[in-house]
């Protein structure tokens, strides 16, 4: 590590997040990302990578992407936030892209927030406005957000450390593919919402079993509960839908939007809401207030992401891509059988599932070390979590192959024991 | 209220955008391309069949539209163009394996073939439908995948056929993306597409100017220069023969294609008969005061009239003011000189002659030397003569690369009437700043890579009979896990090597969940 790498991990740590700073380094990634364009992420001592991370998705048009870029640019010679008080041009203009691709045909309005977290706060008092109840259900291991809402449908992890869960008993969490649950929790009609990601992305994307997501939202139908489709890490086409809840059957009543729809390079979230859940947007329009929340350049870039991944060439490559890592994947599973065992998958969406419970760990710091880089599932560190770019090239796919078979390789050898090592030619 | 998606901020212009556009159409084809060079030979060929097959059927139809909306050529020789550059091309290549390896015993070496990868083809409004049949269909028999540009002139019928040509390739087996078309090419955009590194070969034909910028892309290029093919009629050629097939050259399709005749060398001796035979076979040979008027409205100060590109010969006549019989289809043109200053020298893509009357052999060839020093360097010349060293010596000195002996030259020169390879991409080679000098064809858009053994008797070559590369086929299916009707994603069972600690064996998770779901249902009902 450089010099100037160690001092300004003094810094980061004085200055910005100890405790995040340090957790880093004792994983053995010492990342400082400097300059980073398309999928590639640099180093500040040069290190390339090939993010698979893509913060989620945020990503998926690869970073900087040139278009969105432009967009940004020539958008802000004549826009800039906008004054989120008034009806404004690229606010409404976004809204109508939106309601004009939504999952539902009677999705209508576009509430906005600065982030995912602020927007599934809007989805979450909405869903509590219009059915005026309070409740809320959620997976366990669900992750939508640090906000006050949000927050509490996760993890208490994040909700205790800061005296923040819920202590009235309106967060109500379920095991993820489980119906019975799901209905013994909607079953006294006092729920306002099922809050659901469609692959739940930081608990690994365990997958939907058949049905599973069609149960919920019949079950929603039948106890009087709103679905609200969280698909800020699903949504932009990486299912090779633009939203991934279409794929399994669902019109949700309200779906939040966020990450990727910034293009990576101007922060916005977006919930779209369909007619009969709006009446706080006629009853009381200044209900919800955030400043930053739709600011217009963000509009502008989202406007462009929308149109850019709607392109027939992004559904083709979605397909290409995901077809070819799996290939590739199961190459390297079946030589590895012994501890690489699962792949889980749905288009651009993957996870790399291993056979020790904090497997995924040695996989990330081994890619780390041979330029790629990808992260663990925070709620479930058995699997890596995969996630190649929409537009990633042929050349960078087979790169991201041939590293992640050394990495597993030795990842493998550390779990394991390379004495055990029973490696076989993949075929 | 109907939601709009309206475009507040355009940013369709600027160079981050048209790189962005061509940049996604070149990459979805370089990995249909990348699988593409997966499949066999039978794989491969079935596909060809098939997209050759619908063009063949759709040859009409296009040929209709294509005069339409273009407003010149015939629909009737359109249609034979499109149906050459269909079956006809198929079987002329039929032979010939561009896909499997071959295997030389004598000199000791494997030959894989290597498709190009993406190719970029630029076609033409006078040909546009036969040279998207004929460019795809090379491409296909290669392997590779394909992006046209069309002469936005021609724009919708080329996209309306390359749809059509695309489906029914994917249909057959192909890759998604193998065949592309630009829907709304335009120069910066198309510059765009020549100049990324994605594209592997540019094959462009049509206008000097793309050629050029092709050349100059930085990224190898098969672009082929102008035509202005001189015909020479010696005076041992059959004259009735000769006339006829020159007004049959000439009115094929109002000469929209390049390699049509230009100028008419006639010896002095042969002048006579030779305009007496023209005029029996339907041309119109003017006055001087009909040259001047053909010279002032075929050419501008811009150069030539575009107006009249693949008109009828009476429509020339009439727009120029010349009073001629409706059945005319060739205007011959007298002139007295050949070069700069006399434009109708140049390449004339319309029912025009010049007409050059020479005193001898040598000065016919020097003046064909001249005709093709204006334009049409590497393209094409015929001869119509029973004399063999008339037509060597003619050949020999014409900078061209192929002479078409007693035929009609649109046709013979781009491989329709004579045994040359069918096509719609005249290789100009050197003589005329290309890269090929032949037709162009599908042996242009593969290279191979050669296995070499040591040529010393010591070292015996091995036995590559049953020994094959890849050839996999298409990418199988990714599960999508949980979608109806999507496969399910591979669970591996655990080896017990594995140190597990209680709960993260995902088989004994699993299985305690299923019991607890069969618990709970026998406790419902
Ligand atoms: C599924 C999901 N929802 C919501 C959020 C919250 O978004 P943000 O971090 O922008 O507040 C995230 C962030 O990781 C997420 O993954």
């Amino acid at each position: 590590m450089s010099e100037a790498k160690l001092d300004f991990l003094d810094r980061s740590r004085a200055f910005w997040n100890p405790g995040k700073t340090q957790d880093w380094q004792d994983m053995g990634i010492d990342l400082v990302i400097d300059r980073r364009e398309g999928y590639y992420l640099y180093d500040m001592d040069g290190h390339r990578l090939i993010d698979l991370h893509l913060n989620g998705g945020t990503y998926n048009l690869g970073h900087r992407n040139p278009e969105l870029v432009q967009a940004l640019k020539t958008g802000s010679e004549r826009f800039d936030m906008g004054n989120h008080h008034f009806p404004a041009l690229a606010r409404t203009a976004l809204a109508e892209a939106l309601a004009a691709c939504a999952p539902s045909p009677d999705m209508r309005y576009t509430a906005y927030g600065s982030g995912g977290g602020e927007a599934i706060d809007i989805a979450l008092k909405t869903a509590r406005h219009a059915t005026q109840k309070r409740k809320i259900v959620s997976i366990i291991k669900a992750y939508h957000g640090h906000t006050g809402l949000a927050v509490k449908t996760g993890d208490d992890r994040f909700s205790k450390l800061f005296l923040s869960e819920d202590t009235e008993g309106e967060f109500i969490q379920v095991p993820f593919n489980d119906l019975n649950a799901m209905e013994d929790a909607l079953r006294g009609r006092d729920v306002a919402a099922v809050i659901m990601e469609t692959i739940p992305a930081t608990y690994g994307f365990p997958m939907p079993h058949e049905g599973y997501l069609p149960g919920v939202k019949q079950l929603c139908e039948r106890y009087d509960a709103l679905y609200i489709a969280d698909e800020v890490q699903t949504g932009l086409m990486r299912c090779g839908e633009i939203w991934a809840c279409t794929k399994y059957g669902i019109e949700p009543d309200i779906m939040v939007t966020g990450k990727g729809i910034g293009g990576g390079i101007y922060p916005i979230a977006c919930v779209l809401i369909s007619e009969r859940c709006g009446g706080w947007l006629k009853e009381d329009g200044f209900g919800h207030i955030s400043t930053g929340g739709g600011a217009e350049l963000g509009c502008i870039v989202a406007m462009k992401v929308l149109e850019m991944v709607q392109r027939p060439e992004v559904r083709t490559m979605v397909r290409y891509i995901s077809d070819y890592m799996r290939a590739g994947l199961d190459q390297i599973m079946a030589a590895y059988p012994d501890f690489f065992i699962g792949i889980r998958q749905h288009g651009v969406v993957m996870g790399l599932e291993f056979n020790h419970e904090q497997g995924a760990k040695p996989v990330m710091k081994h890619l780390y070390d041979n330029g790629v880089w990808a992260i663990f599932s925070s709620l479930d560190p058995r699997v890596l979590q995969f996630k190649p770019g929409l537009l990633m090239t042929q050349a960078d796919c087979e790169e991201v192959i041939r590293r992640v078979e050394i990495a597993v390789g030795l990842a493998r050898d550390e779990v394991m024991g390379a004495s055990h090592h029973t490696y076989r030619k993949s075929a | 209220m109907e939601p709009q998606v309206r475009t507040l901020v355009d940013i369709a212009d600027t160079p981050a955008a048209l790189a962005g556009q061509a940049d996604i159409v070149l990459e979805r084809a370089r990995w249909a391309a990348e699988v593409f060079r997966r499949f066999d030979q039978k794989l491969t060929m079935s596909i060809v069949d098939a997209v050759a097959k619908v063009a063949h059927e759709n040859a009409g139809r296009y040929a209709d539209w294509a005069v339409e909306e273009t407003g010149f050529g015939v629909a009737a020789h359109k249609k034979i163009k499109n149906e050459l550059t269909a079956h006809p091309l198929v079987d002329f290549y039929r032979d010939q394996d561009f896909v499997t390896p071959r295997i030389d015993e004598s000199r000791k070496m494997v030959e894989i073939p290597r498709p190009a990868g993406v190719i970029l083809a630029l076609t033409p409004s006078t040909n546009p439908i036969a040279t998207i049949n004929y460019k795809i269909l090379i491409a296909l028999m290669t392997r590779n995948a394909i992006v046209i540009s069309p002469h936005p002139a021609a724009r919708e019928c080329s996209v309306d056929a390359a749809h059509l040509l695309s489906k029914v390739a994917q249909e057959a087996g192909a890759p998604d993306g193998v065949i592309q078309i630009i829907e709304h090419p335009t120069i910066p955009l198309v510059e765009e597409f020549m100049r990324s590194k994605k594209t592997s070969v540019t094959l462009a034909t049509g206008g000097n100017a793309m050629v050029r910028s092709a050349y100059s892309s930085s990224n190898p290029a098969i672009g082929v220069g102008p035509g202005n093919a001189p015909v020479l009629v010696d005076d041992t050629a059959d004259i009735d023969k000769a006339a006829k097939r020159i007004i049959e050259s000439k009115s094929f399709d109002n000469s929209a294609l390049c390699t049509n005749e230009s100028v008419l060398i006639a010896l002095e001796s042969i002048d006579k008969r030779l305009c007496q035979a023209l005029r029996q076979n339907g041309a119109y040979i003017c006055d001087a005061d009909d040259v001047e008027r053909l010279r002032r409205y075929l050419f501008h100060d811009r150069g030539f009239n575009v107006e009249t590109v693949g008109r009828d010969a009476v429509w020339i006549a009439k727009e120029c003011g010349i009073r001629v019989p409706e059945n005319i289809k060739v205007l011959v043109a007298p002139i007295g000189q050949i070069g700069v200053e006399e434009p109708l020298s140049r390449e004339k893509l319309c029912p025009v002659l010049a007409y050059h009357v020479v005193r001898t052999r040598s000065q016919a060839i020097s003046q064909a030397r001249a005709v093709l020093r204006i334009a049409g360097a590497g393209h094409s010349a015929a001869i119509h003569t029973s004399d063999e060293t008339a037509a060597m010596e003619f050949a020999g000195a014409v900078e061209v690369y192929r002479v078409v002996v007693n035929a009609p030259c649109t046709q013979g020169a781009a491989g329709f009437a004579t045994a040359l390879a069918p096509t719609f991409t005249v290789g100009t080679g050197y003589f005329g700043r290309s890269s090929i000098g032949e037709n162009i064809g599908p042996q242009h858009l593969v290279h191979w890579t050669r296995l070499a053994y040591n040529s010393s008797p010591d070292e015996p070559f091995g036995s590559y009979h049953g020994v094959s590369v890849n050839l996999a086929g298409p990418l199988p299916t990714a599960p999508a896990d949980g979608v109806p009707g999507s496969s399910r994603s591979t669970l591996r069972p655990s080896s017990s090597s594995a140190p597990t600690e209680g709960s993260t064996d995902p088989s004994r998770e699993e299985l305690r969940k299923l019991i607890a779901e069969e618990l709970r249902f026998i406790l419902r009902h």
